[in-house]
């Protein structure tokens, strides 16, 4: 009998051109005075130049409100968020926990769509911070992917994330963040091989993102253990930034991450601190976001690289 | 293009007429195993033939698809995260391997022949024929292998995969509660530990099948999020699996899900059709003219489906839920009422929204209340190999009740939606066809739900 572990053999009968051949072409057009180099390959740059931790933080369009999304985003970056990710509130988060489940819900039962979010992320673009968009891959494949990148890029976005595309899947996306000069990112997580660290790292562009455990997002008494363990096998691969997210909540875990990778990203925490405000005091839900994030900007500048 | 390998001459005994026995001793032992021969003949000359399936292929090498990487054409594949990869790579080896592991597939077809009852019988629904009066219509009996569903077929094999992987756990997603059951019976057969996520919707609306899984030793998860139903259950299954892959294997109920549980699933319930097609000619020295079954993730579909796709002459045809009706939007028809996206993991056909988000489905049905349907079908459907309709809430229930008094057989709702199909098709048929019914499962866990719509309850009784 023939041996049938034929799924270890590259994809066969792809489209033309498969995820190798899709490497990024030199950026068409839009800010050529780039010279091939994103906004995010800035950010990570200067970054690194004072020797500290980029700072990533998320929180979704449309949550509580579309308006008052963009005062918390912005107010994050004005507090010494460094990226900002604008989620795309999604019907089936699979891949989130609670918090983010229950935010989603919120902006969705507020009417939010594809166009609040492409408005957030023009809104948040504008404080200057490189502005990705987190999202899952439907909403995308439905609002068109080449008007989706074309749309975000005009919006002002530097990228986009997209945790349930892997690159296998992506060639006609990373076609279309090509065309519109883009950030395509990708994620790595402790279960990666070694072979698909590569294939992942090799289509990342940007920064490379490491899920520090398995499991779905939500804040974490400790950040994974084998979140660093990963950052060195994805170093061994690439020269792209590698930034951390899942788990990580407070100043001193932000500093602990920023011991050993290029960037700290938060969610769940700030999501919660949106939602809560001050909990108790019932303070001003904007204002604990940018509480939080000047505690996690002085958290990934205080980590001894 | 070189000519396909045959499907391999079935010599195996697999049940005659409506007969319940069917004594599997001959060599090669069963028809998982004779399956497995059969489409390791044909993936030889399948290699590579992603993006050219068509019913002619089909009908040459009739395991065509899926292709390497899990696509049926532009449908499936593995949208997942990244975090799944190794899990989904692992399992794709170990059923490579299983499935023509001889130790394995007679450790399959035993528990399917001594545990679960197959082969189930074929009976001929000579009242039912008389009543509708148009084509014969002969029942493929699935509501009596064991645990009352087509269910127990997939079960059996992801089971003893689990354990051949090393696995001591197993999750599952349930609608009906027949594949949480069929999970629950596998698990406590083989001593491993189940958990079972349903909607909190399902578990009041099958509550029975909720104390059937926990007397089984299940934990039942009731899930609270999103619509309640079948698709938040799959969410929070995937939830869990992501944390917990190094112990836990996700037992997918259906053809549906990230590559390989489409292929895998399919290929554990062929034995339905390749059961069926050897006891219609048994029984009548002809193959039917149209095989009728309901579409939920479409795994008792695919299951019947599978063997007859080479029979060109034999039209394949898939009833999905259509609740209030298609142009009620309150329904389950993900072919008639969806456009091609992804959900779980898999690229098909989705009820969903302007922006992409995932639309409720509505069904009476719990087993067929559910967005989406496995990319198989998807692909099925746009070659025309298949095709496939709608059965709203009120026609399925006037099918199971006619079935119920003619044949005394109380099938389950989501059987019910292809009987009312197949009641169709039998009167487009005439009097000189043969109709093949696949019912999926029987109905004892749906005669409240049906004592409500006939209102035969005694009000007094509360
Ligand atoms: C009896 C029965 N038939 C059909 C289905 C639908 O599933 P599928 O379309 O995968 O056969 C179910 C699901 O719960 C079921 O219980």
């Amino acid at each position: 009998m023939r041996s049938q572990l034929a799924h270890d053999q590259p994809a066969q009968g792809q489209p033309a051109g498969g995820p190798a051949a899709a490497a990024r072409p030199v950026p068409a057009g839009r800010e050529a005075a780039r010279a091939g180099r994103s906004p995010l390959d800035e950010v990570f740059a200067a970054a690194r130049a004072q020797g500290r931790a980029v700072l990533v933080g998320y929180l979704p369009a449309g949550f509580p409100t579309v308006e008052r999304g963009i005062a918390a985003m912005r107010a994050m970056v004005a507090a010494g968020v460094d990226v900002v990710e604008v989620g795309l509130p999604y019907s089936d988060p699979t891949m989130d926990g609670p918090v983010i489940q229950d935010a989603a819900d919120v902006a969705l039962r507020g009417g939010v769509t594809t166009r609040d979010v492409l408005r957030t992320v023009e809104a948040v673009a504008d404080t200057g911070a490189p502005t990705l968009v987190m999202t899952y891959w439907n909403p995308v494949e439905r609002y068109g992917l080449e008007a989706f990148a074309a749309d975000l890029a005009s919006a002002g976005g530097a990228g986009a994330i997209t945790p349930d595309l892997p690159p296998e899947e992506a060639d006609s996306w990373l076609a279309a963040c090509a065309t519109q000069a883009i950030d395509p990112v990708f994620l790595v997580a402790p279960s990666s091989t070694p072979q698909r660290l590569r294939l992942v790292t090799s289509h990342s562009r940007g920064f490379v993102y490491a899920a520090s455990t398995m499991g779905v997002t939500g804040a974490r008494a400790a950040v994974g253990a084998r979140a660093g363990d990963l950052v060195t096998r994805v170093r061994e691969v690439t020269t792209l930034p590698v930034a951390v997210g899942l788990g990580v909540s407070t100043g001193a875990q932000a500093a602990e991450v920023a011991g050993f990778a290029d960037g700290v990203i938060v969610g769940s925490a700030l999501v919660r601190a949106l939602a809560t405000g001050d909990g108790e005091g019932g303070g001003d839900g904007v204002e604990a976001v940018a509480r939080l994030a000047a505690e996690l900007a002085a958290g990934v500048r205080a980590a001894s690289a | 293009m070189p000519l396909a390998a045959r499907p391999v001459v079935h010599t195996t005994s697999v049940g005659v007429g409506a007969g319940t026995v069917g004594a599997v001793t001959a060599r090669p032992t069963g028809t998982f195993a004779e399956s497995s021969r059969a489409a390791g003949a044909a993936d030889q000359h399948a290699a590579g033939a992603a993006g050219d399936w068509s019913p002619a292929r089909a009908a040459e090498s009739w395991q065509a698809v899926p292709d390497t990487s899990g696509h049926f054409g532009r449908f499936g594949g593995r949208f997942v995260p990244e975090a799944l990869f190794a899990a989904l790579d692992e399992l794709s080896a170990a059923y490579e391997a299983a499935r023509f592991d001889p130790v394995f597939t007679a450790e399959l077809d035993g528990l399917l022949a001594s545990y679960a009852g197959r082969p189930t019988p074929l009976t001929s629904a000579d009242r039912l024929t008389e009543r509708i009066g148009g084509a014969r219509i002969l029942l493929k009996r699935e509501d009596l292998a064991h645990t009352g569903s087509h269910k127990i077929n997939n079960v059996l094999g992801q089971c003893l995969l689990t354990r051949r992987m090393g696995k001591t756990r197993v999750i599952a997603e349930t609608g009906a509660g027949q594949h949480g059951v069929a999970t629950a019976t596998a698990c406590a057969l083989l001593g491993l530990e189940c958990v079972v996520y349903m909607g909190e919707e399902d578990t009041r609306r099958q509550a029975l099948n909720v104390a059937r899984m926990r007397l089984l030793g299940a934990e039942v998860v009731a899930v609270a999020s999103g619509s309640r139903t079948l698709k938040d259950a799959i969410n929070e299954a995937m939830r869990d699996w992501v944390a917990t892959v190094d112990s836990t294997h996700y037992c997918i109920g259906s053809v549906m899900g990230p590559h390989p549980f489409p292929m895998m699933v399919r290929d554990f319930q062929r034995v339905i059709g390749v059961e069926a097609r050897q006891q219609t000619l048994d029984l009548l020295g002809r193959l039917p003219d149209a095989v009728v079954a309901c579409v939920g993730g479409g795994s008792n579909a695919m299951g019947v489906f599978h063997r007859f796709i080479p029979d060109a002459e034999v039209a394949l045809i898939g009833c999905e839920a259509g609740g209030d009706g298609v142009a009620s939007g309150r329904h389950a028809a993900a072919i008639a009422g969806g456009a091609p996206g992804v959900l779980h993991g898999m690229r098909t056909f989705l009820l969903q929204d302007a922006d992409g988000q995932t639309q409720v489905s509505h069904s009476i049905s719990a087993g067929l209340d559910y967005p989406g349907i496995g990319p198989e079908h998807a692909l099925l459907h746009e070659t025309g190999r298949a095709s496939y309709r709608v059965v709203d809430d009120a026609a399925a229930m006037e099918a199971l009740a006619l079935v119920a008094r003619t044949e005394g057989i109380l099938v389950a709702i989501e059987s019910a939606h292809a009987f009312a199909g197949a009641f169709e098709v039998a009167r487009e048929l005439g009097p000189d066809g043969v109709v093949l019914v696949n019912c999926s499962g029987r109905g004892d866990k749906d005669v409240d739900t049906a004592a409500r719509w006939f209102d035969l309850l005694d009000p007094d009784a509360g």
